[in-house]
């Protein structure tokens, strides 16, 4: 293999990244500066990720934390031999004759990119939990409210009810009044205590428990109404004005019945349960997945290199199991070194390896925890109401799947034949947990053996007429008919 | 732009102000924002159903190309409308 960069035939490399995130950019800093060809692939049109998503042309005068950290990135980004491919989709990946193909759809139409290894840094993904009315125009989720916020400076109402569980709780709330909004409460489905059982592993990171306890005060002195141990059953009302119904749940999820509800009066709901490996990629690629809720769920299985289970495949970041943006960049790192290694670029005692690999185990110990803070109990998903709609897309409630359960389906992909389940545009991306964890219950079946969805081009819609480009029907080969 | 807009005043440097079409209709926007969040912040939050009945559909809810309830005709193309990025002129349609 040629050790110069830049050699090789055109859309051909050593190594394709999926995602520009903190992951993504790091890995592939990282195999650039190791002298690899790296190609890096994202579909928003500069780096950060979500966690410092930011657009051109809209910037805070004073940039917080996270921007500088995000406007560094992508310095450092632009700045390295990089061949970036931003505003790219992509909708399929594969294995063919021992390289990676990665197929996007970018502003100049189709592209593919050849590579001889493939790290996937597609991150996380948010996790709904449907409540009656979670469908309606002005509900969003928490993670879009985030984006609204951070990279397009713009409100997600004026009065707004912000729910679900875990930290971007807090992180919406603060930067709702920040931008001038006000919440009309925190609705959270852990009780006050439950960041108590976390302390140990929190502490390993005391300068972001220093800034959750800030974020808390804030919310006391704006008078913030936070109903700890609640969870959002009902919103109605009409296009301005909503009404949010916030019920008591125990620990397990289930609904308190002695304890009265609440009602909000708002203009704007933001929910989410917390984050999900996005793993489309890597299912689409075939490799070995396992089931940990306290990595956020289903995730690719990767060794202590951040390999997959099949030759020249990697991963990291969120979308290896959620451990969150301090240990990304760390992953991300990591796995460049080994695609380095294996591709026979690097002495294998390279030092560096080790002192990154404690440094992604030490930050991983506060992401995990997070994660864990960030689930609801079987309970929450055991009494959603028989027509709340779980798949929005081929609008479907809760009775129909929990019909075709009880004729039989036993998997996920049992549950998406029947009933078309997560086969609208999402591609199962809001309803396949709700799906999973409704057979669970229903069938006492383990998460493992319910499974998850099979991997399927596309990995999201794409335009037809894009993907074919113009072409002249006379150019189509056309199969000589045979002598009768 | 309208004091009942959506757009955060504190703390922001926006690009230059343009406006697009979205059914017809001429909504004020801001070089660098997508056109979802330019709809969102002139108070438009919902998309009429693609079948012409039942209930109408988000014009927001991910705002990062997972759910797809955004997706909107732009100059005759179907794209999501979180992903893309407003321009002077543009005709934004609810349906194809």
């Amino acid at each position: 293999m040629s050790a110069s960069p830049h050699a090789g035939p055109a859309g051909s490399c050593d190594v394709a990244v999926l995602g520009a995130g903190p992951a993504g950019a790091a890995a592939a800093i990282e195999a650039s500066a190791l002298g690899l060809r790296v190609a890096l692939l994202d579909e928003q049109p500069i780096a950060g990720g979500q966690v410092y998503r930011a657009v051109p042309g809209i910037a805070p005068v004073r940039a917080d934390r996270d921007r500088a950290e995000g406007d560094r990135l992508r310095s450092t980004v632009a700045d390295a031999n990089i061949e970036r491919h931003f505003c790219h989709r992509v909708w399929h990946v594969e294995r063919v004759d021992d390289e990676w193909r990665v197929h996007a759809l970018g502003p100049e139409g189709p592209r593919t990119v050849h590579a001889a290894a493939l790290i996937v840094a597609t991150g996380a993904q948010e996790r709904h939990v449907p409540f009656a009315g979670w469908e309606r125009p002005g509900v969003i989720g928490l993670a879009a409210a985030t984006v609204l916020i951070k990279a397009q400076r713009i409100l997600p109402g004026r009065n707004v009810v912000v729910a679900g569980v875990g930290p971007l709780l807090l992180v919406v709330a603060k930067a709702i009044i920040e931008g001038g909004g006000r919440v009309a409460a925190i609705v959270d489905a852990n009780a006050r205590g439950d960041w108590f059982a976390h302390a140990r592993d929190l502490v390993s990171r005391p300068d972001l428990v220093a800034r959750g306890i800030g974020w808390i005060r804030t919310m006391r002195s704006h008078g913030v109404p936070m109903l700890h141990g609640h969870i959002l059953r009902t919103v109605d009302g009409d296009t301005r004005s909503l009404r949010a119904v916030a019920a008591p749940i125990g620990r397990d999820g289930h609904p308190h019945a002695e304890v009265a509800s609440t009602e909000l009066l708002c203009d704007a709901v933001c929910c989410g349960f917390g984050l999900m490996p996005a793993t489309d990629v890597t299912r689409l690629a075939g490799a070995a997945h396992a089931f940990d809720p306290a990595r956020g769920g289903w995730h690719v299985i990767v060794d202590a290199d951040q390999r997959c289970d099949l030759p020249g495949l990697y991963a990291a970041g969120d979308g290896a199991g959620v451990t969150g943006a301090a240990a990304a960049p760390l992953q991300g790192r990591i796995a460049a070194s080994a695609v380095a290694r294996d591709l026979g670029r690097m002495d294998a005692n390279a030092r560096g390896a080790r002192g990154k690999k404690r440094g992604s185990v030490r930050a991983a110990r506060f992401g995990t925890a997070m994660t864990q803070l960030a689930s609801v109990g079987d309970g929450a998903i055991a009494s959603i109401p028989a027509d709340v709609i779980v798949c929005q897309c081929e609008r479907l409630s809760r009775r129909v799947l929990d019909g075709a359960i009880d004729d039989g389906c036993a998997t996920i992909n049992d549950l998406k034949s029947a009933t078309r389940c997560g086969m609208g545009p999402c591609g199962g991306r809001l309803c396949e947990d709700t799906a999973a964890r409704l057979i669970a219950i229903r069938t006492g079946r383990t998460r493992t053996d319910i499974g998850q969805a099979t991997g399927r081009p596309p990995l999201r819609p794409v335009d037809l007429d894009a993907l074919a480009g113009t072409f002249d029907y006379d150019a189509l080969p056309m199969p000589v008919p045979s002598p009768l | 732009m309208s004091n009942s807009d959506l757009r955060i005043t504190r703390n922001v440097h926006r690009g230059a102000p343009i406006r697009f079409q979205f059914d017809g209709c001429g909504v004020d926007a801001y070089e660098g924002e997508s056109v979802a969040a330019a709809l969102w912040a002139s108070g438009i939050r919902a998309l009429p159903a693609g079948d012409g009945d039942g209930p109408p559909v988000r014009a927001l809810f991910c705002a990062m190309g997972v759910c797809q309830q955004c997706t909107v005709s732009v100059d005759g193309v179907r794209v999501e409308a979180c992903r893309t990025t407003v321009r002077a002129g543009l005709d934004v349609r609810s349906r194809p």
